[in-house]
């Protein structure tokens, strides 16, 4: 298979998927159509796992395997580039797991089954091209087609406030690419506007030269809030609770669950490693922050009322140690960040997953109205409690290994602003425990109050199957987290060896050091 | 030593055949499943045990095994490893872990009979027993905490046990958080640790620190933070007593034998390391644990329930065992001699002492509850004749923990006294007198049950009953071990026989013969004689005349005893009222109208302005009119004057 085909299939299965899907005439075509589809990415993504590791133990040390370029817009030297390494292996691989639960969590989604599905499929299209590409604008380009599809899955089939929700996420997310399309430009330009290619301008081959400090510096904010505002950097975060309560169970997911890592691949890939010097400069103000977002979003989540806005305040919480790793910028901490954003993506995706599934038998999910559900939903209820102690950072499941290896990683800068962030940070595990389990003993222990609910049933098959690929996926990482880890390592290192160079010549302007 | 691995693993295959599929299995099976591979996993220990202790000791120390130990997490230069550590402390706390939980295994075939979600109480034993044993196995410090947070979560999740009671589900989230806050401490002293050692290992000849320098006591003062949160000292200790809402063969195992001294076993643990460069920092063990067992063993004597008591007992004795690892004996700082560190063989001692006759003390008051339907002792009284083994079984671990000779405890608690004297003799007095109350409220505990009013009414509707032989089992075995064990070592400690306890386990691994100080043994045996007197005096009647006089003369003492001097309300002040009340609430306010306020601001600003402009486009031609011609005005105006 060539390296072309192997990675665009990604994009590709999506694009039959559409198709399929504009031909389906019935529910059952329709749901056949999304099963085989999505089962085809995460069968191909685990392949291109193995083929990935295959590459590397054959000798292969290029920082991108299964490299190939198609020219497309000569004229602005853009192309379709694709590559992969170690990171975007397992974003792809957690991608897939999303999508594909998804699809099982959305089967009995009414009205407009189909169109949603379209929609739905468009999103991780978007998704799916986002992390195979490595020219800038093309990853601009799918990255906006991941975006637009939320506008409409929530208005449409969102509940509660779902138009001023989807008006919000899509303004606000808009707004962030506002900024991120100058950052790219600007990037594109200050190298010499020679080349998009991410790899080229990094290394300053391919008719790409050294961006200047002081243009690195209007540039990098740019880039990073662009992204941030995705991976809900505090203060640009306020779209995430109310996106994610109106949002549909499998939107939610794939947004908590996979669109929102984007922001953090994203800050990485781009604004971090092609402005090294201004990350190196700039960096002490986001790690304000996105230390900020760390506590401040685990208190906020502790007198929320709304399951989902919880959930949507830990993820605030979680998606802020994801920027907070970076920012770090230790190999250590980078890996952490991966993990998290692995780790997280499953778990939030579990969590929003069981949410939708308690709304759609109690239709409240305030928690002030929901108790006893552990006698009446044991399945849901019992996975509830792992999904609640994953976030919690129990041993065993995701969390924890992405957490320690975050702390760790953070821990290994010496000087005193960093450690005693990190140690702020470390706060939150406390915090977190605080709202998992007041939310935990609110509504699945105690006696049931509400007499209506002591008819509902448990979890029907599809639901089942969703929960249970999720956890599995979960404790796998948990429990096994070498290779992952090892995988990881391989993608973060040439990154975070060349911001690191840039420290040698830049002195940092920050004034708590 | 392979077979060790089967030790963790056994428990935790148990853990998921039980949690996955305990639905469908019947009750006797389910308890089957757990109790036989917990049997297996007490064989695997005795083997383990006896081949460890009877192998030749190397420079006249056992060696230390590494059956074990695979990368787990790389973590940059340093990495995560799991494995499986053997020295004598790890052993000697397989002996200890695998028999209270058989015990208790076996109890609760009894106790839990047809309760509902029997076969999730033996999955989460199981997870506890995997947790337990896999940290006092932990080759590093890192895989110690993993397996420390296990275990803290399978007490969460035991402590819950009945949830749909609501005081068992505040109870477990409170034992759940106050640990988790004090573990923070213990993970920012890892990753302390972890940086200046380059290492997570217990290997210390390796650890890279300077001489003088202040982050390793740093980080070994807050890793004992960590400690007290799951040993209970003060002022983390006020979650054991509600944990006592769980059902009463898990207080015995988690908050009374095992859980609960892992902070004992980090201390003992991490020992070369405080000794070597932190000899100073050891005050502070030896200050917390005072003061603690000074303080439970003071609450002890107002508590009503009997569980409360013995929870409280078991800080106090906890206490009791931190203090005598505080206690090196000055001069002897920066060498670890089995002299000198006598304190570190007393504690491993009575860790080993009290984990038996507690969790006798612990499911002998499960049988009375199960008895009488209650918790309080004015349910009880004149028990005794009802109940012969229990009753029997009690006093003896009552005698045990009182301090008198022939019996465990006396041998463990006589050495960490005299640990303390060692240490100074304030500390020494000061733990003689606490010895003493704890003899006076176990024997109140233990009269005011067997003995004193028998509560007629109550009884009359039903009449209480020895409990079936799967719950009586455990408590003689426990009870032999107690006696063996006490009488064994009374007479070797007087006789200085070799192969006693020191000759297992002492701070450097050569044999110690204990030996006991005859003025400390007679002081402290007379206390605690005199002790128990003076509760058999007040307590032991039909009326208690003087125990009602002193209520009356001290109305205020005993309220604010009974009431643990305020310390719940303290919590619930600083959670409720500072951090939610004023912390969270706040922030959640900020977020939705400040931050939030500001980005509606600014759609709101954007729509308004639209609004306005839009009266631009007004489709009047008069308008345009007007418009054109001021513009035309002022290009020609700025053209000609600019």
């Amino acid at each position: 298979m060539s390296n072309l085909l192997l990675l665009s299939i990604f994009v590709l299965i999506p694009l039959v998927m559409l198709l399929g899907l504009w031909a389906a005439r019935t529910l059952n075509q329709v749901r056949g159509v999304m099963v085989a589809g999505s089962t085809a990415l995460l069968i191909h993504a685990v392949y291109l796992t193995f083929a990935f590791l295959a590459a590397r133990e054959g000798g292969n040390t290029d920082v991108m395997l299964f490299h190939d370029c198609v020219e497309w817009f000569p004229a602005l030297h853009i192309n379709y580039e694709v590559g992969v390494d170690g990171i975007s292996v397992v974003m792809l691989l957690l991608s897939a797991v999303i999508v594909f639960t998804g699809t099982f969590a959305s089967w009995k989604l009414q009205p407009l089954t189909k169109e949603y599905f379209l929609w739905f499929t468009l999103l991780s299209m978007g998704v799916f091209g986002f992390f195979i590409t490595i020219d800038m604008f093309a990853m601009f380009m799918f990255y906006e087609i991941a975006l637009i599809p939320m506008y409409l899955l929530i208005g449409v089939w969102g509940s509660g406030r779902k138009e001023y929700s989807a008006m919000k996420l899509t303004l606000m997310l808009m707004g962030g690419s506002a900024f991120l399309m100058m950052g790219i430009f600007g990037i594109f330009f200050g190298a010499g506007g020679n080349t998009m290619n991410i790899l080229h301008i990094a290394n300053h081959t391919g008719g790409a030269t050294a961006i200047p400090l002081a243009q690195q510096c209007i540039w990098f904010p740019m880039a990073f809030v662009g992204f941030g505002v995705l991976g809900a950097l505090f203060p640009f975060h306020t779209w995430s609770p109310d996106g994610h309560a109106s949002a549909p169970t499998a939107v939610s997911m794939l947004h908590a669950g996979v669109l929102m890592k984007l922001g953090g691949y994203g800050c990485f890939r781009i604004a971090m490693y092609l402005l090294p010097d201004a990350a190196q400069e700039l960096g002490w103000i986001f790690l304000i922050l996105t230390g900020i977002s760390v506590v401040y979003g685990a208190f906020s989540a502790c007198v929320q009322t709304d399951l989902k806005y919880i959930n949507a305040y830990s993820s605030v919480s979680h998606c802020g140690l994801v920027l907070f790793a970076i920012l770090m910028l230790t190999k250590t901490s980078c890996t952490g960040a991966v993990l998290q954003m692995l780790s997280h993506g499953l778990m939030t995706a579990l969590f929003f997953a069981l949410i939708g599934m308690i709304y759609g038998r109690t239709h409240t999910r305030d928690i002030r109205e929901l108790s006893g559900l552990m006698r009446i939903m044991p399945f849901l209820a019992v996975c509830y409690v792992i999904a609640g102690l994953a976030n919690l950072g129990l041993p065993g499941l995701s969390g924890f290994v992405a957490e320690m290896t975050i702390f760790v990683g953070s821990f290994e800068n010496t000087d005193t602003f960093h450690r005693v962030l990190t140690i702020a940070a470390c706060t939150s595990i406390v915090i977190t425990a605080v709202y998992i389990l007041r939310l935990v003993g609110k509504i699945l222990y105690g006696t049931c109050t509400n007499k209506h609910h002591l008819e509902l049933t448990d979890a029907t098959w599809d639901e089942r199957f969703a929960v249970i690929c999720l956890i599995l996926a979960v404790a796998g990482l948990g429990m096994a987290p070498l290779w992952v880890s090892n995988v990881i390592t391989d993608g973060v290192a040439p990154i975070v060896d060349h911001i690191q160079a840039a420290a040698h010549h830049v002195s940092t302007c920050n004034p708590f050091m | 030593m392979e077979y060790t691995l089967f030790i963790l693993l056994l428990p935790f295959l148990s853990f998921l055949l039980l949690g996955v599929w305990g639905k469908w299995l019947s009750h006797k099976v389910a308890g089957l499943i757990g109790t036989l591979s917990l049997a297996a996993v007490t064989v695997l220990s005795y083997m383990t045990a006896w081949t460890y202790f009877t192998a030749d000791r190397v420079g006249g120390i056992y060696e230390t095994l590494v059956p074990y130990n695979f990368e787990w997490l790389p973590m940059g230069s340093l990495h995560f490893d799991m494995g499986i550590m053997l020295d004598p402390i790890s052993v000697m706390m397989l002996i200890v872990i695998s028999t209270v939980s058989l015990m208790v295994h076996i109890y609760s075939f009894g106790y839990m009979h047809g309760e509902r979600g029997f076969q999730r109480y033996y999955a989460f034993l199981s997870l506890f027993t995997m947790s337990m044993l896999g940290l006092v196995v932990a080759t590093n410090i890192f895989q110690m905490y993993l397996f420390w947070e296990l275990v803290g979560v399978s007490s969460y999740l035991l402590i819950g046990f009945y949830f749909t009671t609501p005081a068992a589900i505040a109870a477990s989230k409170k034992a759940f958080i106050v640990t988790r806050f004090a573990d923070m401490f213990f993970l920012v002293g890892i990753l302390i640790y972890g940086y200046y050692c380059k290492s997570f290992g217990f290997d210390f000849d390796a650890a890279g620190f300077a001489e003088g320098s202040f982050m390793l006591p740093t980080a070994l003062v807050l890793m004992f933070i960590g400690g007290a949160g799951k040993s209970a000292m003060f002022p983390l200790h006020i979650w054991l007593p509600d944990a006592m809402e769980g059902p009463t063969p898990v207080s015995a195992l988690i908050h009374a034998a095992t859980m609960v001294v892992a902070g004992v076993y980090q201390i003992a643990r991490l020992f070369p390391l405080w000794i070597q460069y932190a000899p100073e920092s050891l005050s502070i063990v030896v200050w917390v644990g005072a003061f603690t067992a000074f303080y439970a063993a003071a609450v002890a004597c107002a508590q009503s329930d009997i569980k409360r008591v013995l929870a409280f007992s078991t800080i106090s004795q906890i206490a009791f065992m931190m203090v005598a690892l505080g206690v090196c004996m000055p001069g002897h700082e920066a060498v670890i001699d089995a002299h000198g560190s006598l304190g570190y063989m007393a504690s491993m001692f009575h860790l080993f002492t009290h984990a038996m006759f507690k969790a006798c003390l612990f499911l002998g008051a499960g049988c009375i509850i199960h008895a009488v339907h209650s918790n309080e002792m004015s349910a009880m009284g004149g028990l005794r004749k009802y109940m012969p083994i229990t009753h029997i079984t009690f006093l003896i671990s009552c005698l045990a923990i009182a301090g008198i000779p022939f019996f465990s405890g006396f041998s463990s608690k006589d050495e960490i006294i005299t640990a303390c004297f060692n240490y100074s003799p304030v500390v020494g007095w000061w733990m003689t007198g606490v010895a003493a109350m704890t003899a006076f409220y176990m024997f109140r505990l233990y009269f005011g049950i067997f003995w004193g009013t028998e509560n007629k009414e109550l009884h009359a509707h039903h009449t209480p009953h020895e409990a079936p032989l799967t719950m009586t089992l455990p408590l003689i075995v426990l009870t032999v071990i107690t006696v063996g064990v006490g009488v064994y070592t009374t007479l070797g400690g007087f006789l200085e026989w070799g192969g006693s306890f020191g000759s297992f386990v002492t701070a450097n691994g050569e044999d110690y013969t204990i030996h006991f100080e005859k003025q400390v043994a007679i002081t402290s045996t007379v206390m605690a004689i005199l002790a128990i007197a003076l509760a058999t005096y007040i307590y032991k009647g039909e009326k208690q005349p003087v125990a009602d006089r002193m209520y009356a003369a001290f109305p205020r003492l005993h309220r604010w005893a009974y009431k643990r001097f305020y310390m719940d309300e303290v919590y619930q002040f600083i959670t409720h009222r500072i951090i939610f009340a004023r912390v969270s609430k706040p922030i959640a306010w900020f977020d939705r109208h400040i931050v939030d306020g500001f980005f509606d601001f600014l759609a709101w600003g954007t729509h308004s302005l639209s609004y306005q402009i839009r009266n631009l486009q007004s489709g009047s031609v008069q308008q345009y009119a007007l418009v054109f011609f001021l513009g035309i005005l002022l290009v020609v105006f700025s053209v000609l004057f600019f």
